[in-house]
């Protein structure tokens, strides 16, 4: 328990620490952003006055700790362009981007394991040959590509899917295997590794010894420990697979947090792209916390270490 | 204590200590004996590079040369993978996009390694606040996903290609760090590292001439693996409209502007994607290739 607590207080100065850098990285831009967003003929004074409303006169020290105390309330600022708070945008967009990435990585845990494990079992042959081409394949194409090729088939050629969303749970299909296809590879990968791995350890020869055929010894048994560093993949892989929202979500045209930030970006709307990058990082970190605590629960080892 | 200690003779003992006799060159030569996969990887490489360097002597048409009258047609003897919107020849785009696609890869991955055998044998050897300041800070860069770092850095020093390099070069040195600086943690313990301080040897010249060295196994990994990521991250950009800008060719510029006839003409996004997929494929091979033989201890990290 008192190890639970350390390591969610130890997320605290990394938490910081992306608020202090993204932050730092927004506001070393040359120029004048009241200015910017005024255009070229208005006088000074307006400047002036549109600077003080935007809290821009202050000091960045100043500025640094409203913007930590603002984000700690759950307050990211105004939009720019839009004059909205960002935080009303944002939750706006997330539902899309939760169901699209939990959608991912369901998909993406479920063939991944399942081809993993067929692979370990059939070590060596056609079948496991295959299914690990296919999944450095996976890993090795840009999510574009298959999501195109996806839209491009099954959506355009055999019309089993939408092309865009379009509010159906079918319209989020195609974009969720896009995302989850990457990770499905990198599953496949480590979950046969580990379980090649736990195969040879002595409790598998012992339940060999028992009489149990291969298939009860690997699922019965071997599975369950070789699932601890599939896991923190699973968590890696959750952040990877916030990045790959960014590219899925502007092909299928889904309003979620990966839209926002590249709108954000083309419309210089600073404070959006800062709320949406800080957003997807504290969920990336609550993520990994979230793995390493379920690891600790699972693996007995660790616990008592604790 | 023999002042002629040299660190060679201990590095050799070090060596055959964990049961690693092999040189660098042995190893790689086991790889391309055993894993004929990884060796044919690094051959098609091999290639790639000599195609992007003699880009303009293979190329059947020019970067930009445009046809107006011959405008999206489909693959053909004259045009293998067809032609564009502007009646340019794709192969001839696709050859002239790897050198930037490449280079994209290969010179942000080379700065990354440096800042993160910097900031790794910085922190590993001297340990105390520089570990703590820099391993947070790796912290910080390894959690916000990579995509959208890059987005900040790109927004903030505005979309072009230069930028691009600056933007990948910046954002995944944090995973190389935190490998040099374990390996620092535990060479800085070893016997030929206190020999070499107990005659005076600067802690800088230790980090660079004593440590570093058995650090390059991991370090020639890394690099391959974090090239065909840095491709991968230059073409998401690009396809995004805020990597490598007009008039530069890039493979995933080149999606991001044939997608809007992904229905009527899809080889045009499909032979920058197949590109993109065969050379980051290859150095995935290659990458788990040298893996299994220089550093089989990562396998599961």
């Amino acid at each position: 328990m008192r190890n639970v607590v350390k390591r969610i207080l130890g997320t605290i100065p990394v938490l910081i620490g992306v608020v202090l850098l993204i932050f730092i990285m927004l506001r070393i831009i040359p120029g004048d952003p009241a200015a910017m967003l005024l255009g070229e003929h208005v006088d000074q004074a307006t400047i002036d006055r549109l600077t003080e409303v935007m809290g821009l006169n202050r000091s960045l020290p100043a500025q640094f700790f409203g913007y930590l105390a603002g984000a700690v309330r759950g307050d990211l600022g105004v939009s720019y362009k839009y004059g909205r708070p960002v935080t009303e945008m944002i939750l706006e967009a997330f539902p899309y981007t939760v169901v699209l990435a939990l959608m991912a990585a369901v998909f993406a845990w479920l063939l991944g394991m399942a081809a993993g494990v067929v692979s370990a079992i059939h070590q060596n042959t056609l079948a496991d040959r295959l299914f690990m081409g296919t999944s450095l394949m996976g890993v090795s194409m840009p999510i574009f590509m298959t999501a195109l090729l996806l839209q491009y088939f099954l959506a355009f050629k055999v019309k089993l899917f939408p092309l865009t969303l379009n509010g159906t749970f079918a319209s989020m299909i195609l974009p969720a295997v896009a995302l989850g296809w990457n990770s499905a590879g990198s599953i496949a990968r480590m979950t046969r590794s580990s379980l090649l791995e736990v195969m040879q350890a002595d409790f598998v020869d012992t339940a060999r010894a028992k009489g149990l055929g291969k298939r009860a010894v690997i699922l019965g048994h071997a599975l369950k420990n070789a699932m601890l560093p599939v896991i923190t993949m699973m968590a890696l892989q959750f952040s990877s697979m916030l990045s790959g929202a960014v590219i899925t979500e502007s092909i299928f045209a889904i309003p979620g947090i990966g839209r926002l930030a590249t709108t954000a970006i083309q419309n210089r709307d600073m404070p959006v792209l800062q709320g949406t990058v800080l957003f997807t990082t504290v969920l990336v970190i609550a993520g990994n916390l979230a793995a390493d605590l379920l690891y600790s629960v699972l693996d007995p080892r660790i616990r008592k270490e604790a | 204590m023999d002042s002629k200690v040299s660190p060679p003779t201990l590095t050799e003992e070090l060596k055959s200590q964990i049961g690693e006799k092999d040189g660098l060159k042995e190893k790689l030569l086991r790889m391309c004996r055993q894993n004929k996969l990884a060796a044919f990887s690094a051959g098609l490489i091999v290639i790639v590079l000599l195609l992007a360097l003699f880009a303009p002597a293979i190329a059947p048409y020019g970067e930009a040369e445009q046809d107006l009258l011959s405008r999206l047609q489909a693959p053909s003897a004259a045009h293998w993978f067809g032609t564009d919107e502007l009646g340019r020849d794709v192969l001839s785009r696709i050859l002239y996009g790897s050198r930037l696609s490449l280079t994209i890869g290969i010179l942000p991955s080379l700065i990354c390694l440096a800042i993160g055998i910097f900031f790794g044998l910085l922190a590993g050897y001297f340990g105390g606040w520089i570990d703590y300041v820099i391993m947070r800070l790796a912290d910080v860069m390894l959690s916000i996903p990579s995509l959208l770092l890059a987005m900040v850095v790109m927004y903030t020093l505005g979309q072009s290609t230069v930028n691009l390099f600056i933007a990948l070069s910046l954002t995944s040195w944090a995973s190389i760090a935190r490998v040099v600086r374990s390996h620092t943690l535990s060479l800085k313990e070893s016997e030929y590292v206190e020999a070499a301080r107990s005659i005076g040897v600067s802690g800088w010249k230790i980090m660079f001439r004593h440590i570093l060295p058995n650090c390059i196994p991991s370090l020639i990994v890394l690099f391959t693996l974090n090239v065909p990521s840095a491709i991968l991250s230059e073409s998401a950009l690009s396809f995004l409209g805020i990597g490598a800008q007009m008039p530069a060719a890039s493979w995933g510029l080149m999606v991001n502007q044939s997608k809007q006839f992904l229905f009527t003409q899809p080889w045009l996004s499909l032979a920058p994607c197949l590109a993109i997929m065969v050379t980051v494929l290859a150095f995935n091979f290659l990458g788990d290739g040298l893996r299994d033989v220089l550093d089989p201890y990562m396998k599961n990290q």
